[in-house]
């Protein structure tokens, strides 16, 4: 199957180094101490945070450093198929530990000892790069909900189809097969958090798809610092500042 | 939760300082260099496609099966390849009976991605009818000891596994052919699977104070890192899968020179695979052969000694 046409488009009209459309909200659950959706083309994410609050299971508290807790899960109605299980499948618990993992290296965690962080993200609609965009909500709703952070994490992912390095896979060129390259970055101090790759590349195409997708990681960087600076000056004119 | 935080309980603040400072000396505790893995040995056990993989102090092993199923439907003509991992609390008392936590669905799913993604094995070659009977290969891990760096590990235990694996050879008869009969391996001799090519997992340890590295982690080194990072390379030079799940972030470069390092120590590891098989692969094609009982060697001197002594 083509993915690339010969004029240079992908099957949804971008170009290889396009990314997909990028929305934010933050402030949509209003439960949460932090929260937001994030919108990569058709994938809709939603992440809530919870904390720093009380460990609510007294064995797991740790005496130097907060605990910070990550669930993802998939809703029902997120696929073309309806799924059976939103959670406590593989897939699941091991994007569930990526996330976690992944928000523990920006968090501050020494500042807040013996208290508890939920990352709860729920995948609204899925079209590819689900991971990523959890990522970027989770970072915006960490930002809303004020836990003190090193540095965001943005994240991106790139493939590789038709001996073309593509940018931001939607779910058709996730499952043709090809490479899959997901790449969370700390954009201020320049270093990767997060680097996930399936199906086999040769190590110099390998490292041009990684920069690919650095590059789009820093666009989404760029887009969320906007989206922060916006609201912050929205609940300043609020105060009456 | 368990994995990582049992295991930073257990050692005291100062071992842990100890293991970082000896670390910006480029010393290891168990006087390794940064760059240099543990010994390994590849065992295997009688059956067919069963291997046992020590890296150190760390014991794994390695079980294929195989089972006639049907296909998936959207993948009539391809058999199934499927990775199982068991924890069981003998190897690390931070390991919880029952359900597999997130260390365990993490290795398998490293393992898996390495093996099905980059096409190790053959899934094609694995049908017999295309849409109603392919052969299912479930690969099953057991942790047996933790001695630090799982995934190297169960990676080399699952691989030695299904290279000496043999398969039951089928046909298809019956009225219409549409029929399998399974040949027991007494009558016709199993065949081997189809394996392109090795991936071989190289697990890197990243530690915090100026972002040192070191392949193959311990158990101790384990409790102190800030992040790993698992790359799955082949012999050829081409990367078949990374896994860096969060953790301490490393430059772009620097992740650079770890995949060229990973490249060079697959290649040396894959032989060492290779030549453990090949020793398994002689020794039984000699079992195969069948001795008469009468040809076995008779002591004939000792038979003379007893009628003198008479």
């Amino acid at each position: 199957m083509e993915y690339v046409s010969p004029e240079g488009l992908r099957l949804d009209g971008r170009r290889p180094m396009e990314m997909r459309q990028i929305r934010a909200e933050i402030g949509t659950v209003a439960r949460a101490d932090g929260s937001a959706v994030f919108e990569m083309g058709n994938t809709k994410v939603i992440a809530a945070v919870y904390g720093p609050r009380e460990v609510q299971n007294r064995s797991q508290q740790i005496s130097d450093q907060a605990l910070v807790r990550c669930e993802y899960s998939m809703a029902n109605f997120s696929t073309g198929d309806r799924r059976r299980k939103p959670k406590g499948d593989r897939r699941s618990t091991e994007i569930s530990l990526v996330i976690r993992q992944t928000m523990e290296a920006c968090i501050l965690t020494h500042l807040m000892p013996r208290s508890q962080i939920d990352i709860f993200v729920q995948v609204l609609q899925a079209d590819g790069g689900t991971r990523s965009a959890c990522i970027n909500a989770a970072t915006l709703a960490l930002a809303d909900a004020g836990i003190p952070m090193r540095d965001i994490v943005t994240s991106c992912s790139a493939g590789y189809l038709n001996s073309t390095p593509l940018l931001d896979l939607n779910y058709i060129e996730d499952s043709a097969g090809g490479p899959d390259v997901t790449v969370g970055i700390l954009p201020k101090l320049d270093k990767v958090t997060l680097l996930q790759m399936d199906a086999k590349l040769p190590l110099d195409i390998f490292e041009n798809v990684m920069g690919l997708a650095t590059e789009g990681c820093k666009a989404v960087a760029n887009y969320i610092r906007e989206v922060l600076l916006e609201n912050t000056k929205q609940l300043e004119y609020r105060r009456g500042l | 939760m368990e994995g990582r935080l049992a295991n930073a309980w257990r050692l005291t603040a100062n071992d842990k300082s100890f293991i970082r400072t000896a670390l910006l000396s480029e010393i290891r505790i168990d006087g390794r260099k940064p760059y240099e893995y543990r010994k390994i040995v590849v065992k295997f056990g009688r059956e067919d496609g069963s291997s046992e993989v020590q890296l150190g102090q760390t014991h794994v092993m390695g079980i294929v099966t195989a089972q006639l199923v049907q296909p998936y439907r959207d993948r009539p003509k391809e058999g199934v390849l499927s990775i199982f991992t068991e924890v069981s609390p003998m190897a690390d008392p931070s390991f919880e009976p029952g359900r597999p936590g997130e260390l365990a669905v993490e290795l398998g799913r490293i393992i898996d991605r390495g093996l099905r993604e980059s096409k190790a094995v053959d899934t094609e070659s694995l049908c017999v009818l295309a849409g109603k009977f392919v052969w299912a290969i479930r690969i099953d891990l057991h942790i047996l000891d933790n001695g630090g760096n799982l995934v190297d590990a169960a990676n080399i235990a699952a691989l030695a596994a299904l290279l000496t694996f043999r398969r039951p050879e089928c046909s298809l008869g019956g009225e219409d052919g549409q029929e399998v009969i399974v040949h027991p391996p007494e009558i016709r001799e199993p065949l081997p699977l189809t394996v392109h090519h090795l991936p071989i997992a190289i697990t890197f340890g990243i530690f915090s104070n100026d972002s040192i590295l070191v392949i193959d982690p311990t158990h101790n080194e384990e409790a102190v890192m800030g992040g790993r990072m698992t790359t799955t390379v082949n012999a050829n030079g081409d990367i078949c899968a990374i896994q860096k799940a969060g953790g301490e972030g490393i430059p772009q470069r620097v992740i650079m020179q770890c995949l060229q390092l990973a490249t060079a120590k697959a290649a040396g590891i894959t032989k060492q695979i290779k030549e453990a098989v090949e020793v398994y692969n002689t020794e039984r094609a000699l079992r195969k052969i069948k001795r008469h009982p009468t040809s076995i060697g008779v002591n004939v001197k000792e038979k003379q000694d007893q009628s003198v002594d008479k």
